[in-house]
């Protein structure tokens, strides 16, 4: 979506504000580990489920985090929402990602999904089917990076790393190291309809 | 070209011939192939993804495993499927191609699976404009079957380089031996391309009498001469002795073929311990193949069956489950591959 030409300052990833830095990502996280420690007393069965791309590394890391903090290692996968999205037939077909769940499966146990950003909650609904395919977890929360608001569906974020009221002409964008090189969450204007797709 | 969501109708793609697949083509439908593959592992081996559209098998030629596949496919991404058999069906009453092809795009076939005696047929059946779904080529005559020479690359590289190591990988510089009845196998054709886009070597094993006219012009090399290609070879394929097709004498016995150009133990402990023997099934034992061969930890004919499910069901999904199929299109329908662009418009568009 952002291959085209940009004629216009406010259009180039240059105008893009970043709201959040590195550290800011850090303690966003280190503060979610310890909120899901603090909810789920202990942090026992818990398994964190990313949604591909960057909520993977998100769930990697938290994790990560997670393991520090109760001494445990803490099941962490993936899970591929694409065959389940709602808008399938409105566009070209997409490529899939990678399911992959621990071991121990998600029967009984407190499922954590992970994404970077919570816009329409559209993706959530489709994780959710994907999920009830998979198994019949205990509970399901949600952990974000960042909610932006302008939710379509009735779903809420359980955790959240920072709250950005958003106008639905600007773009919210998360880059992480693993996958872009940097931490950053940049605010950006969305482009006018140049693809003639939305 | 510019297109409104839901506004226009589809553009079909269809799946005709291997050699319409460019590389990158061929290497989405395996990786996606590889996705859904896990699938099969799941307690529900079902996928919401093709709800409401509707897939027509349409066979006028017997086939077992390639319409049970791909019935289980489309079953799999939960469209509805419509078996039509040539036999006890209007054709043997003397319906055309062309009517039936009517029939089944007035009851709003989404995308039709195509097995027909006469090569050809799919090609006539997606550009005629009798229909507009997409159309599956499942088999026609002597031609092609390019949906066998997917699951055979799906396999060589699971077997090769590996499941998970493999996403996004070719074939490049294996090499592949295919032994039999040429002439006549639709799966040699499509495979010689197939594995050629894919940058493996192909080497063609046959008598004389059972090679092409015209092979030279093929992306592969030829061989009389079975023992001598063996030793380095990464993969071997047999190909079943069709009797049906076998109404002049290709060969004296099929004693002297069988000595000739089957596999045996012996010729298998020839080949490098890492290869693999293939079967497209059925099997004729005792003839292209022994028991022993056929029972041992090399042969893939069992894996190959069950990996045709889930490239039919990439295939499927690749044709139906956008607005537009991401294979086999001249331009603009391309799924983007690249990450960037994929995770930048899921970011962009729909959080």
């Amino acid at each position: 979506m952002d291959t085209g030409t940009t004629d216009s300052p406010a259009d180039s990833p240059g105008a893009a504000r970043p709201v959040l830095e590195a550290p800011d990502i850090a303690r966003a996280l280190t503060r979610i580990a310890h909120e899901i420690v603090e909810r789920a007393k202990g942090a026992d069965d818990v398994v964190l489920l990313g949604i591909p791309t960057r909520g993977v590394y998100l769930a990697r890391r938290l994790a990560e985090k997670l393991a520090g903090i109760t001494g445990r290692p803490v099941p962490v996968g993936s899970l591929d929402i694409t065959m389940y999205r709602d808008d399938l037939r409105l566009r070209p077909t997409r490529a899939l990602a990678r399911t992959d769940i621990p071991g121990d499966g998600v029967d009984g146990r407190l499922v954590v999904l992970v994404d970077d950003v919570l816009f329409s909650g559209r993706t959530i609904r489709a994780a959710l089917d994907a999920l009830g395919d998979l198994g019949r977890p205990r509970a399901v929360q949600l952990a974000v990076l960042v909610d932006r608001g302008h939710r379509e569906l009735p779903i809420r974020a359980d955790y959240v790393g920072k709250n950005i009221p958003t106008s639905l002409r600007e773009t919210v964008k998360v880059q992480l190291a693993e996958e872009d090189g940097r931490d950053t969450v940049l605010l950006g204007l969305q482009r006018p309809a140049a693809s003639g797709e939305q | 070209m510019l297109r409104l969501p839901g506004a226009s109708p589809r553009t079909p793609g269809h799946l005709i011939s291997a050699a319409d697949l460019s590389r990158d083509d061929a290497v989405l439908i395996l990786d996606t192939a590889e996705e859904l593959a896990r699938v099969a592992d799941r307690p529900i081996k079902k996928l919401p993804t093709l709800r409401g559209r509707t897939v027509v098998n349409l066979f006028f030629e017997d086939s077992t495993r390639t319409r049970i596949s791909f019935e289980a496919a489309a079953k799999r991404l939960s469209a509805d499927v419509i078996n039509f058999s040539a036999k006890g069906s209007s054709v043997s009453k003397g319906e055309s191609l062309k009517d039936t092809a009517l029939t089944l795009e007035a009851m709003g076939a989404d995308a039709v699976v195509i097995r027909h005696p006469a090569s050809g047929a799919p090609y006539r059946l997606a550009t005629s404009g009798w229909i507009d779904g997409a159309v599956v080529n499942a088999g026609d005559g002597t031609h092609e079957h390019p949906t066998q020479a997917l699951l055979d690359a799906f396999t060589l590289r699971r077997r090769l380089v590996g499941a998970d190591t493999g996403i996004g990988r070719d074939l490049e510089g294996r090499r592949i031996t295919i032994v039999g009845d040429v002439l006549h196998s639709r799966v040699a054709r499509s495979n010689v391309l197939l594995l050629h886009t894919l940058g493996a070597r192909v080497t063609l094993v046959a008598p004389p009498t059972l090679v092409p006219i015209g092979v030279e012009h093929w992306p592969c090399e030829v061989s009389y001469d079975l023992d001598r290609v063996l030793p380095g070879s990464d993969a071997v394929m047999m190909l079943r002795v069709q009797r049906e097709r076998m109404n002049a004498a290709f060969f004296p016995t099929e004693r002297e073929y069988s000595r000739r150009y089957g596999l045996h133990g012996d010729r298998m402990g020839r080949m490098p311990e890492h290869s693999v023997v293939m079967h497209p099934g059925p099997m004729n034992r005792g003839m292209e193949i022994t028991a022993e061969v056929a029972d041992s930890d090399r042969c893939t004919a069992v894996e190959q069956v069950a990996n045709g499910v889930s490239i039919r069901m990439a295939v499927l999904y690749l044709l139906l489950g956008g607005n537009e199929p991401a294979v086999n299109q001249n331009s603009q329908a391309r799924v983007r591959t690249d990450s960037h662009a994929r995770t930048d418009s899921r970011t962009e568009e729909s959080k």
